[in-house]
């Protein structure tokens, strides 16, 4: 674990980064005194959540391995881990040998593992699985991204309302975009626009115009951030990021740890991890990944455990789906169903949770989910976040408040 | 937005370039709004390129050990090669002179995504590229068999390890869900048999070979229709459904048209236009001529490549000629802008609209454009006649980069620019260049 990154200022931290428009359709540029003074610091009882979506569909059986059960060694052979390769968690379950640092976290208590979420009817397309995942909507996934309906239900048309949900991708995703409101990307490292008249002309592109379309208010509105946040940021611009991270995601988790730590009024953080769609060789492939995961998330856990705010904070990490029981041919794995989600920080209860899903009783080839995604959804929005549940995930009624301690 | 109406003739020719080609160059535009409309539709769809005779040669690599001490350089080599082919096509998109075929040929690219992160061969990225430069203008049936049996999509989804008795479903799926008919519309067991229809097949030294041993003979259902089906007879059979043909003309309108999707009346007119010899070009011009095309409303956000490239053509710099380090600087900020060409970030291809409306997407526009224009010592043909006056300032930069017309707040926001490359690196990211109105 790397110790040695500055622990940022909120000030410094904004001078920092770029921050993307709430997206408010033809919404105004927001001024720095604005941001400033009604931001203020996070409040020290707020909880933070933090989603890492894993893309590709992760292999469930692979990660939390059924080491011990002869009908996983029988399925995929070539894949199949031994009892003696994985990480002993009991029950016959072991984590992929890539899993470590999280086997530590595991230990400490700092790490639950929920066996066999999914959802009703599962689909196998990685895009529309994924967009259930991140609308929360299995029957039409099309609509807004449940903490989009956070945002939407939770503005207070404040400065600080772009703030509240953070993507550190490049790329908003779908479960921070709402019908009316957005989170916003966020990336470390300077925001030089060049000086002189071309920085000037620029920040002055921001100012809405009667004849924008919806999609060039947009435009305005985002060049007022930038611009705003550029005019403002008169000191030093300071990289928040690790100079040598280990992986994009280690970039990422260690962007969201300095924010935190500075007590940016930021209550949701999206980061990502891609590559998992193992048809082929996935014993190499995924322990590659894993490993990344690994390496980033462990020492982005202890590094929270060590601060007030950083002890707010809930990490959820998922992927669309897990995959096929039985090995395809190719040393890979097909689109499967259910899998685990891992969830950790120091508000969570640790240990494995939920029934280990059968290998024997499958439904068309596949493990049956005992857990709906959405239970955890519904319990992480009003615990974590302090929502009602019944803005985030409409009428469903389950909840796994077990998770949270 | 005041105005309801339908767009001006200019402002339609305009758009035919924004959303046909890649922007033209202000004497190309100039002259098409002399010809109007309808010719400018024409020329468009009917005036091809020649067959680029510049493809870099890039020989295979094999993977020595990662021990190997000559690893290092052939790792370079290999990222040498991405680079080189990368380049070659953004500097093919910038200047062509009948860009339609390469616009419509980067819109396969991001429909079959394929991405070299996972194929490792940039030779193999441009030998499909050239598949999809050929046979995409025509007929999507015969894209989309030619596109079943490219080397790149099969190593890039696995169906090269598609046996009999070991079915890879990543192609069959995908096949259906993503390439010919949209998701929903197939069941789990039309994958398993797509899957098992395109069996047989084997990749070595940059070749794909059918081997009727490791095929699935017999009987597959699919959708269906009970045949024994092979690779050509399932893409013949999935590209003859009317559900097909809606779906390629839906993903046309949408990255061509309009965010929105097309009404049902429009939707009809389109698939007849498009009819049973699925062809492109007669949905392109069906797109082109719809009523929504003339919509002021259906404006749409460009693409990173599409503004990089309208930028690239507008000024006459193609990223090619700048020195290495402006090259360097302007290809890493498609990276921060999230479009690289030959990489998109999934099989699915690059996501479209609010992504790209970002402040961190601002500073990348910006910094591409002053790579494209910064370096005094070059002339981009565009910038040799720097204008006297404010008002002739703001025009000369209007028409340059092809805009209808600066809003009051851009104006405001130009007139003190005295630079006539200055002038442009503001203009390039104004609200009314990054969106195609």
């Amino acid at each position: 674990m790397r110790t040695d990154v500055p622990i940022l200022t909120r000030r410094r931290f904004l001078a920092a980064t770029a921050v993307t428009g709430a997206a408010a359709i033809g919404a105004a540029a927001i001024g720095w005194e604005e941001i400033a003074g009604s931001a203020g610091d996070l409040d020290p009882d707020a909880g933070v959540l933090v989603v890492v979506t894993l893309y590709g569909g992760n292999d469930g059986l692979n990660t939390v391995v059924p080491a011990g059960d002869d009908v996983y060694q029988r399925s995929r052979p070539e894949l199949a881990y031994s009892p003696d390769e994985v990480l002993d968690l009991g029950d016959g379950l072991g984590f992929n040998p890539a899993l470590k640092g999280l086997k530590g976290l595991h230990d400490d208590g700092s790490l639950a593992t929920v066996q066999g979420v999914g959802y009703p009817q599962p689909d196998h397309s990685h895009f529309r699985s994924m967009a259930i995942w991140q609308t929360a909507n299995p029957t039409s996934p099309n609509g807004s991204g449940w903490l989009g309906r956070w945002l939407d239900a939770t503005s207070d048309g404040s400065a600080a309302d772009p703030l509240r949900a953070l993507s550190t991708d490049p790329v908003l995703p779908p479960l921070l975009v709402g019908d009316h409101h957005a989170g916003s990307t966020i990336a470390a490292g300077a925001l030089d626009l060049p000086k002189g008249p071309v920085g000037t002309a620029i920040a002055a592109l921001a100012a809405p115009d009667p004849d924008d379309d919806p999609w060039r208010a947009r435009t305005a509105a985002s060049i007022g951030h930038l611009a705003t946040l550029r005019r403002t940021s008169s000191g030093a611009l300071q990289k928040a990021s690790k100079d040598k991270p280990s992986s994009d995601l280690d970039r990422q988790l260690e962007l969201i740890a300095a924010l935190v730590e500075a007590r940016v009024p930021t209550r949701v953080y999206s980061a990502s991890l891609g590559g998992f769609d193992t048809h082929a060789d996935e014993r190499e492939t995924q322990e590659r990944l894993l490993g990344q995961l690994d390496a980033a998330l462990t020492p982005f856990v202890r590094r929270l455990a060590a601060t007030d705010p950083g002890r707010q904070v809930v990490v959820m990490v998922h992927s669309e789906f897990g995959r096929r029981v039985k090995a395809n041919g190719s040393d890979g794995t097909d689109h499967g169903t259910a899998g685990p989600v891992l969830l950790a920080g120091a508000p969570v209860t640790g240990g494995l949770t939920g029934r280990t899903p059968s290998l024997t009783d499958l439904d068309a080839g596949d493990l049956r989910s005992h857990v709906d995604f959405r239970d955890l959804y519904a319990t992480l929005a009003e615990n974590v976040l302090g929502a009602d549940p019944d803005q985030i995930v409409g009428g469903h009624s389950g909840r796994l408040d077990s998770v949270l301690a | 937005m005041p105005d309801r109406g339908a767009l001006s003739e200019r402002a339609v020719v305009r758009r035919l370039h924004d959303r046909l080609g890649l922007g033209a160059p202000r004497q190309t535009l100039e002259a098409s709004i002399l010809a109007g409309p309808d010719a400018t539709l024409a020329k468009l769809l009917t005036t091809d390129e020649s067959a680029p005779t510049d493809v870099p040669n890039l020989p295979q690599i094999t993977d020595l050990p990662a021990d190997d001490p000559r690893r290092k350089a052939q790792d370079q080599q290999r990222s040498d090669q991405e680079r080189t082919a990368i380049l070659w096509w953004l500097d093919r998109m910038a200047t062509v002179q009948a860009p339609r075929a390469e616009k419509i040929t980067w819109f396969w690219h991001g429909h079959f995504a394929t991405s070299l992160d996972k194929v490792r061969d940039a030779g193999l990225m441009l030998t499909q590229n050239q598949t999809l430069r050929t046979k995409g203008q025509d007929s999507l049936a015969q894209l989309a068999q030619a596109m079943v049996v490219d080397p790149a999509l099969n190593v890039w989804l696995d169906n090269q390890t598609n046996r009999k008795f070991a079915p890879n479903e990543n192609l069959g799926r995908e096949l259906m869900e993503l390439f010919t008919l949209g998701v929903g519309e197939y069941s789990e067991s039309d994958v398993k048999q797509a899957a098992r229809a395109l069996t047989g097949w084997t990749y070595q030294d940059r070749r794909l070979t059918f081997a009727k041993s490791k095929f699935d003979d017999g009987p597959k259902t699919v959708l269906g229709t009970t045949a024994d089906l092979d690779a050509s007879g399932l893409v013949d059979m999935l590209t003859a459904r009317a559900d097909s043909a809606r779906f390629i003309a839906t993903r046309l309108w949408n990255r061509l048209v309009s965010s929105d999707p097309p009404s049902e009346p429009e939707l009809e007119r389109l698939t007849d236009a498009y009819g049973p010899g699925t062809s492109v070009r007669g949905l392109l011009r069906a797109l082109a001529t719809s009523e929504t095309f003339r919509d002021p409303r259906a404006t749409l956000v460009k693409q990173p490549v599409d503004w990089a490239m309208g930028l690239a053509r507008a000024v006459g710099r193609p990223i090619g000629t700048l020195d290495d380090k402006d090259r360097t600087t302007a290809l890493n900020q498609l990276k921060a802008l999230g479009q690289v060409p030959f990489k998109p970030p999934n099989v699915g291809g690059w996501p479209a609209g609010a992504p790209y409306i970002t402040p961190t997407a601002t500073v990348a526009r910006v910094r591409f454009a002053t790579a494209l224009l910064t370096d005094a010592s070059l002339k981009p043909p565009a910038v040799d006649d720097p204008p006297s006056g404010t008002n002739a300032r703001l025009e000369w930069a209007r028409a340059t980069l092809g805009v209808d017309a600066w809003s009051a707040r851009t104006r405001a926001a130009l007139s003190p620019i005295g630079d006539p490359r200055q002038l442009l690196i503001a203009a390039a990211v104004s609200p009314e260049f990054v969106v195609s109105g």
